[in-house]
């Protein structure tokens, strides 16, 4: 076998477990994940700033890392990492990161704030693209300020378009767009790292299963526009408007996710998840304002051929029952701190499994606590019939001691080949 | 309590904000309610949904639109008191909190928050990313009975453990209980920081500083 068709042959092998897990199929062995954003930084030794920022290094450092794991699949390492030129050519304002906001050796971090009025849920259901340009962008990117200024469209026909030109020549909105020009320079330099580190991987024979990504609706709308109290009020005092635009979101998200990984090539789509866990709002609350428009949306994906991956963050045992309601051997569902076992007993007739090593574990237990944890997920779901992908719980925790990264490699190679 | 007083608490408990801010107006602008009562009677409701909370039928929406109720009322309600000196009520005990270093988020540490003040706590939120020493100068000067560390990044395991040990260092451990918080704490995690306790949700923070305190949870 030539070195080029044995590393086909190895994507092939590594990519085929997943999707057979996927299947609900028997994979020759069970797939191990490696999944990682700030953790790389303490693996190659440099500050989460120059994680951020030195797009060569971090690509080297990450290729070391897959390297040295050789997991069934990896995480956009790049792309979830050195974005740090590219936020600031946007002037992004919803992240702080190292030099703007937090430490030189801290992750970014996202800020809750309600960047969406309550008054304005009308201007964004009926018109969500101009609602982006005149007042959303402005307000969450230095870049687009001076997007106020630009002519609202619809409606412009025939003279009234050509005189609607005029406001394109006003300082501001010229000054914005050549911000934003120069910004997505940068912007594609970024992406062209990230693309050019997954080819390589592919090339050494390592699939990625978290290339393209969509949100729910209900954390769309929670997360970046409404804030967390903004939303969680608006389901009392605006219940009907927040439905209306659930509705609509979900058609957009949708056809972006498909758009998205359909150009990509890569068929899953990762969907973290925020607001499902069982503390965080009651049945009845998801049944009506959660599930709904997130199922809408797993289907589109499943019926467009795809594989939907949400990561269901925190706990959500008491939702099992719940989003069991999809077609067999179509999602991977990764837990974060829902018990396995019990997503198992629910679940594993119908969805792949993803996790789901406690970070409190990973971050402060010993490598034999790590290689326990592992056994005890291959004894009571990976050995009953469980089609489980191993990882973290969501990804691996910024501090992990490598030792227990290479317990986690080792003892699922250990317990199951 | 008569027929207006228990539709007050009823409205506010069963989350009916705009009858319930009408009805609060109305006690206190038009019938010259003592606004000490009406505070009160937002109290009682507020033991309502955290009892509702605790039994599984109220979460966090609850919380934080109850939490806006009382707010909006205690504004109105604020203004009208005419304490007599030495009249003021009296606080179950102080609570410092605030988001540990390196950590920018905030919606549980505001809900903790004002779930204490709301149960007769009085706190002091000294908000996110907080060094050592911040912590250290306000357990000086405030002399708190609790204090509280938040953190939802897993950053926050060190950033608690090493606030605690400082705590330690600076012979002040002792004289507090120490209550930590977030999205991945889990008893591993105290154990790790060494605090006295954890709590996985904002009623289970009230719980903890009432038996610390004394008072009946």
């Amino acid at each position: 076998m030539s070195d080029n068709s044995a590393v086909q042959a190895a994507y092939d092998q590594r990519w085929q477990r997943i999707l057979d897990c996927v299947a609900l199929k028997q994979p020759d062995r069970m797939p191990v994940a490696f999944f990682a954003t700030f953790w790389l930084a303490k693996y190659g030794n440099i500050s989460c700033k120059q994680l951020m920022y030195d797009y060569e290094k971090t690509r080297e450092i990450a290729e070391r890392a897959v390297l040295e794991f050789d997991p069934d699949t990896y995480s956009t390492l790049v792309l979830a990492t050195a974005s740090g030129r590219a936020l600031e050519a946007i002037g992004f304002k919803q992240v702080q990161w190292p030099g703007h906001g937090v430490g030189d050796d801290q992750p970014y971090q996202y800020l809750d704030r309600e960047y969406m009025k309550p008054e304005e849920y009308d201007d964004f259901i009926f018109d969500p693209t101009g609602y982006y340009l005149h007042t959303y962008l402005p307000r969450v990117a230095t870049a687009f300020e001076g997007f106020e200024g630009l002519p609202k469209f619809p409606g412009l026909h025939y003279f009234r378009l050509v005189a609607g030109m005029r406001a394109f020549a006003k300082p501001s909105v010229r000054a914005a767009l050549e911000r934003v020009i120069k910004a997505a320079e940068e912007v594609e330099r970024f992406s062209g790292h990230h693309l050019a580190f997954t080819e390589r991987m592919t090339s050494l024979g390592y699939p990625c299963t978290s290339a393209v990504t969509a949100i729910a609706p209900y954390d769309f709308i929670a997360d970046y526009f409404r804030g967390a109290r903004g939303m969680m009020t608006d389901i009392y005092r605006r219940k009907e408007k927040v439905l209306e635009l659930l509705d609509k979101c979900s058609v957009f998200l949708l056809k972006q996710a498909v758009a998205t990984a359909r150009s990509s090539g890569n068929p899953v789509i990762f969907i973290p998840v925020h607001w499902a866990p069982d503390a965080f709002m009651s049945d009845k609350q998801f049944r009506e304002f959660w599930w709904p428009s997130c199922r809408k949306l797993l289907m589109g994906i499943i019926d467009a051929g795809l594989i939907p991956m949400p990561l269901w963050e925190a706990d959500c045992t008491k939702r099992l029952e719940i989003i069991r309601d999809v077609p067999p051997g179509k999602c991977i569902y990764w837990f974060e701190r829902t018990d396995m076992v019990k997503a198992f007993e629910v679940l594993g007739d119908v969805v792949a499994l993803r996790g789901n090593l406690s970070p409190s574990m990973m971050t402060t237990g010993t490598p034999a606590q790590v290689d326990a944890a592992v056994k005890h997920l291959v004894d009571k779901v990976w050995a009953k019939g469980g089609k489980l992908i191993l990882d973290t719980a969501f990804g691996l925790p910024d501090e992990t001691p490598v030792e227990n990264v290479r317990a986690m490699f080792d003892a699922a190679r250990k317990y199951t080949g | 309590m008569n027929a207006d007083e228990k539709q007050l608490v009823d409205w506010l408990a069963d989350m009916n904000e705009e009858e319930a801010l009408a009805l609060a107006k109305r006690m206190l602008f038009d019938d010259g309610k003592d606004p000490l009562r009406v505070l009160e009677l937002c109290r009682n409701a507020m033991d309502i949904v955290g009892k509702r909370f605790e039994e599984g039928e109220y979460f966090l929406p609850e919380l934080v639109l109850a939490g806006e109720m009382l707010e909006t009322i205690g504004a109105l309600a604020k203004p009208l008191i005419k304490h007599a000196p030495g009249q003021e009520p009296k606080k179950l005990g102080r609570v410092l909190i605030g988001t540990v270093h390196g950590d920018l988020h905030d919606i549980g540490k505001n809900i903790v928050s004002f779930m204490l003040d709301i149960n007769g706590f009085e706190v002091k939120d000294i908000g996110i990313d907080v060094p050592v020493a911040r912590f250290i100068e306000e357990i000086d000067t405030y002399r708190p009975d609790v204090v509280a560390l938040s953190g939802f990044l897993t950053l926050a395991f060190d950033s608690m453990k090493e606030t605690i040990a400082v705590f330690e260092e600076k012979g002040v451990r002792d004289k507090l209980k120490i209550m930590i918080g977030g999205g991945q704490i889990d008893e591993t995690v105290r154990a790790y920081t060494r605090a006295d306790a954890f709590g996985v949700n904002a009623v289970e923070a009230v719980n903890l500083c009432k038996k610390w305190l004394g008072a009946a949870a």
